[in-house]
């Protein structure tokens, strides 16, 4: 009886997962048949890939659940229990620069922007400037995304409203936008939405939600949320300033 | 013959096993970070034992396994296609497009079409999204559905990416497109129900991650280089950006939408009632 609820709760766990697939099946399958018409290129690897991702897909979700968002909680309350508003920065902080300084997504991203800036003269042309270039790149997002949590987290705190500062933010950022280079405008504006990556979204969700319920006053629906939108926005604002100081 | 196709499905295999071990390696150097801190603060500030830690470790393990899993699948199956799809869907010869005739952005339906839905297939199946999407609905107590919020999100995320390849695909200037979405996500924070605006915000940050970006990117470089006239180093980005504006304009307006959709109900009922 034990193992009948079991198995069925997989069996439901994999439903979920196979339903979030079913539009990008759908999808590909309807452009490669009516738009395009050609045979699918291997077709074996693709089934077998699509298996993969719908397992992957449920052991995460299931993962999130028991794993991730508890740590995410009981950290956000045992900082707030300790009272240390000193460690509870260090530990934003932290949390948003370690996470985001190795993300592949922005490494990527801080190569393609070094050879483009070269490309156009406004860096030297050669291997060590563009080395140094690409990293202050990812120094600056990743400090740029430990701030951005940590003003997240004074937030919540203090109990500020969300939408002065991220208005305040977009001002900004068309204000820079007025005076920054032509070549790193697109970029900057690119890397706010790769620097959150999925392992950092549910812990810091997980945090904000946990400090709004642990403090009193906050609402979790209210003040709990927002961190992601400080991740997203600051960095467009800090290689904007970067691509200044350069230039 | 039959050696042959032993053969075949062993190389097959291994190449499945090499891939795997490597996209396992680097997720497990993603969370390493992670990892560290959390230990660091357990062992040296808080100084406390962790309640529940067993769960908490196989939480952990069955998140960075299928996180493994699900990119490895993606690898094999969805990007290579969309790929592919991307650069054949903008290839002149399949738009019909004879050299020296001026350029028409109608003829590039089928890409406005194709990034599109492939934005709404993507977000539906984003990672990042289903994370802040349970939360939510736990945190609201289900006054907020989880599938609500996500095909919000990923409608926003179609008119994004269609509006995306437009822009390309005519060469106007990226700042005036977000100059006009930030205007139009600041007047909808003035007029919407204050407890959908951090979500709102939120939901902007997570369209674009796992999924989305390596095939938007791919979209981005890809049509920018087919399409006349286009430089992909300056115009093939700006399409993350629209991803992670306009799921805030979705989700700030369906809230908008569904309050005034309760008061004019309830002026109604108040009509009846007189």
């Amino acid at each position: 009886m034990r193992y009948k609820s079991y198995i069925s709760g997989i069996l439901r766990k994999l439903w979920a997962a196979v339903k979030d697939l079913i539009p990008i099946i759908v999808v590909v399958v309807f452009f490669q048949s009516v738009v395009i018409r050609q045979p699918f290129p291997q077709i074996g690897e693709v089934i077998f890939g699509i298996l993969f991702v719908i397992v992957g897909l449920m052991l995460f979700v299931e993962g999130l659940e028991i794993g991730l968002f508890p740590v995410g909680e009981t950290m956000a309350y045992a900082l707030a229990k300790k009272g240390s508003l000193l460690w509870l920065m260090i530990f934003s902080f932290l949390l948003g620069f370690s996470t985001t300084i190795a993300e592949p997504a922005l490494i990527a991203v801080a190569k393609e922007a070094s050879i483009i800036s070269s490309g156009a003269g406004l860096i030297e042309n050669n291997q060590k400037t563009m080395d140094i270039y690409a990293m202050g790149l990812r120094l600056s997002v990743a400090f740029s995304v430990g701030l951005a949590i940590v003003i997240g987290v004074l937030r919540i705190l203090k109990g500020w409203p969300l939408y002065y500062l991220i208005i305040g933010g977009y001002i900004l950022v068309m204000l820079m936008t007025t005076i920054a280079p032509n070549e790193i405008i697109g970029l900057a504006y690119d890397a706010g939405g790769v620097t959150t990556s999925t392992i950092t979204v549910p812990l810091v969700t997980a945090l904000g939600v946990g400090l709004a319920t642990v403090i009193k006053g906050r609402s979790p629906l209210l003040d709990g949320f927002g961190l992601i939108a400080f991740a997203s926005l600051l960095p467009i604002i800090f290689v904007m300033a970067y691509g200044l100081l350069w230039f | 013959m039959a050696y042959y196709g032993f053969d075949k499905n062993r190389v097959f295999m291994v190449d499945f096993l090499t891939d795997f071990a490597f996209i396992l390696f680097n997720t497990l150097r993603d969370v390493l970070p992670i990892i560290l801190l959390i230990i660091f603060f357990q062992l040296v500030v808080l100084k406390q034992p962790i309640p529940h830690l067993k769960k908490m470790i196989l939480g952990g393990i069955y998140v960075i396994l299928g996180l493994a899993l699900f990119l490895m699948g993606l690898e094999k199956a969805l990007f290579p296609v969309g790929k592919i799809m991307a650069t054949q869907l903008s290839d002149p010869a399949f738009i019909g497009l004879v050299e020296g005739e001026p350029l028409n952005w109608q003829s590039y339906y089928w890409i406005y079409i194709f990034a599109a839905l492939i934005g709404f297939a993507t977000t539906i199946a984003e990672p990042s999204l289903i994370a802040v999407a349970l939360k939510v609905t736990e945190v609201s107590a289900g006054t907020i559905s989880q599938k609500g919020l996500r095909i919000t999100v990923a409608l926003g995320v179609a008119f994004a990416l269609a509006l995306g390849t437009f822009r390309i695909v005519t060469g106007t200037s990226l700042f005036i497109y977000i100059l006009a979405g930030y205007i139009i996500v600041i007047i909808q924070t003035i007029f919407a129900p204050k407890k959908i605006i951090a979500i709102a915000y939120d939901s902007g940050g997570v369209t674009t991650s796992t999924v989305t970006v390596p095939l938007v990117a791919a979209l981005g470089i890809g049509l920018s280089s087919a399409v006349p006239g286009r430089n992909p180093a300056i115009d093939g980005f700006g399409l993350i950006a629209f991803a992670s504006l306009f799921p805030i304009i979705a989700v700030l307006g369906y809230a908008q939408f569904m309050s005034l959709k309760i008061q004019l109900l309830k002026l109604k009922t108040e009509k009846d009632e007189i």
